[in-house]
């Protein structure tokens, strides 16, 4: 399954929008129940069922307007479940077993809806870049076409029911995936991250080795659902991540005009890895592409496009990997084989220095 | 420094997430880290607010009286007790059953009990047929429940009068 995927990039990835560098995507979900219909973790395998074939009806008689594909879970080996995750298309969670269980994607992937995750319609928009709006615009669409034949769980109160309280009201969660080198070298981010947290958004890191955190990326997103409208959830979103960006921007000047050869080291080592290395697991890559990212918002590296970082950054994750490549291979042959494609695509596209 | 959760293996993945202002450390070997859905920074992972739910409801469930916990919804037969151990609740008609109960919680968890946004467009009207439907299956199950099949299989001849001429 998913082969003609496989060999391309998905949209959010596309480098574009605004932003791009630093914000590598947009992302907005909303989550809706049936009315009448038990919450999937409790309801029936008949009554999730029958979500499903509601769900599947709408795409099929709105059909113009949800162009994609209609996935079973059931029918979705392990790989491909693996490789759904790496895309970010679904939840790890929903690759769990629980019969029952749909996917919509939308032709170019920027739309997805899960059916029978934890609430029976995830409706997810994904985009490239600081593009919180539009993307908000794609995911509420949706669920107009769906609101139109399907009855909500609607509460005067609460708004829409979900399954956990954390959700209900829009039932929406808006974030973005953040680049934030600068503010990590010059060791701000603990600030900023307890700035932005009391502010009530919820940032995510992941910490590799030390100090260093996993290709320097950060998702921000909001926490509370429930007393406020869309548009203020996303407006806030929006501009706290302008001011993230800010200070990201102010981190990178300060490293460039106190350390700039260093940084420059830096970045020319990560490339040069990448370039050479032949061994490469995707924690390596994500660092190195990190620092090459940075290199490319700083102006150092010109010659490897931002569509290119992303694309590696993607492809070097193992489901896809195997994918590419069209073989299942272990975590060794995989390191391998990444270094091998790294090697390759960088020698294609980037005109040597 | 060794994995927190298994204890055997070094720990690779030094996890920080933020609770509530504080920060929360994580120490995990490869294995549980990708146990725990910390594959890689695209997942999605254990959410703040989740937690700070979590914990809340620990407390109210160890503070409530007993009549408080046989709170019951009548759809689904979730009693309170079980909502404040696993977090979740089991169907819309759960709000309207611990609507007293959510309120508060709900205000301390958001910050507001009243819900300001979007509402469903679907008009009364439109949706008439759909709780009909909802009617007729539940009958159905019912006749299927008694094994009165007649009535069953007439119930679903209605169901297809009524909503397969919409198909086309």
């Amino acid at each position: 399954m998913f082969d003609d995927m496989a060999k391309q990039s998905t949209v959010w990835l596309e480098g574009t929008g605004p932003e791009a560098e630093i914000v590598l995507s947009s992302r907005i979900r909303l989550a809706r129940n049936i009315s009448g219909i038990k919450f999937p973790p409790a309801a029936a395998k008949e009554d999730r069922e029958h979500v499903l074939a509601m769900a599947v009806d709408v795409f099929k008689k709105d059909s113009i307007f949800f162009k994609g594909r209609i996935l079973y879970v059931d029918d979705i080996d392990a790989i491909d479940r693996s490789f759904l995750i790496e895309r970010h298309l679904v939840s790890p969670e929903f690759m769990m077993n629980l019969p029952g269980r749909g996917l919509f994607v939308g032709q170019d992937e920027k739309l997805c809806i899960m059916i029978n995750e934890e609430d029976h319609l995830r409706i997810q928009s994904i985009s490239s870049g600081l593009t919180l709006e539009d993307t908000f615009d794609a995911a509420n669409k949706a669920d107009d076409y769906l609101s139109r034949r399907i009855e909500f769980d609607f509460d005067d109160d609460f708004g829409y029911l979900t399954s956990c309280p954390t959700n209900v009201g829009t039932g929406l969660r808006a974030s973005v995936l953040i680049h934030l080198p600068g503010l990590v070298l010059t060791r701000d981010i603990d600030n900023v991250i307890s700035w932005i947290s009391k502010l009530g958004l919820a940032v995510r890191g992941f910490y590799g080795e030390g100090t260093d955190v996993l290709g320097n990326l950060f998702q921000v997103s909001n926490q509370t659902t429930l007393g406020r409208s869309e548009e203020d959830i996303i407006e806030s979103l929006q501009s706290m991540t302008g001011q993230i960006i800010a200070r990201e921007n102010a981190a990178r000047e300060r490293l460039f005009n106190d350390a700039r050869v260093q940084i420059e080291d830096k970045i020319w080592r990560a490339y040069g890895l990448l370039l050479y290395a032949r061994i490469l697991t995707s924690e390596d890559v994500m660092n190195l592409l990190s620092a090459v990212r940075l290199g490319y918002g700083m102006g150092v590296i010109k010659e490897m496009p931002l569509a290119l970082i992303n694309e590696l950054l993607l492809l070097s994750q193992p489901a896809h990997l195997q994918k590419y490549l069209n073989k299942t291979m272990d975590a060794e042959e995989r390191d391998v084989q990444r270094a091998m494609l790294v090697r390759e695509k960088l020698n294609k596209t980037v005109k040597q220095p | 420094m060794l994995c927190q959760d298994c204890g055997n293996n070094e720990s690779t993945i030094h996890l920080t997430q933020i609770v509530n202002n504080k920060k929360v450390e994580l120490n995990l070997c490869r294995i549980c880290a990708e146990k725990r859905g910390f594959h890689n920074p695209f997942e999605k992972n254990a959410f703040p607010l989740a937690e700070f739910l979590t914990g809340m409801l620990r407390e109210i469930g160890e503070e409530a009286s007993a009549a408080f916990k046989a709170l019951k919804c009548p759809k689904c037969e979730l009693t309170f007790a079980d909502f404040s151990k696993k977090g979740r609740l089991g169907c819309g008609s759960c709000y309207s059953a611990f609507r007293t109960q959510l309120k508060d919680l709900l205000r301390k968890v958001h910050n507001s009990n009243q819900h300001h946004g979007k509402t469903p467009i679907t008009t009364v009207k439109e949706l008439k047929p759909l709780r009909e439907e909802r009617k007729l299956r539940d009958e159905l199950r019912q006749a299927i429940e008694q094994e009165d099949f007649e009535t069953a299989a007439a119930i679903r001849d209605r169901l297809k009068i009524l909503f397969e001429p919409a198909e086309g």
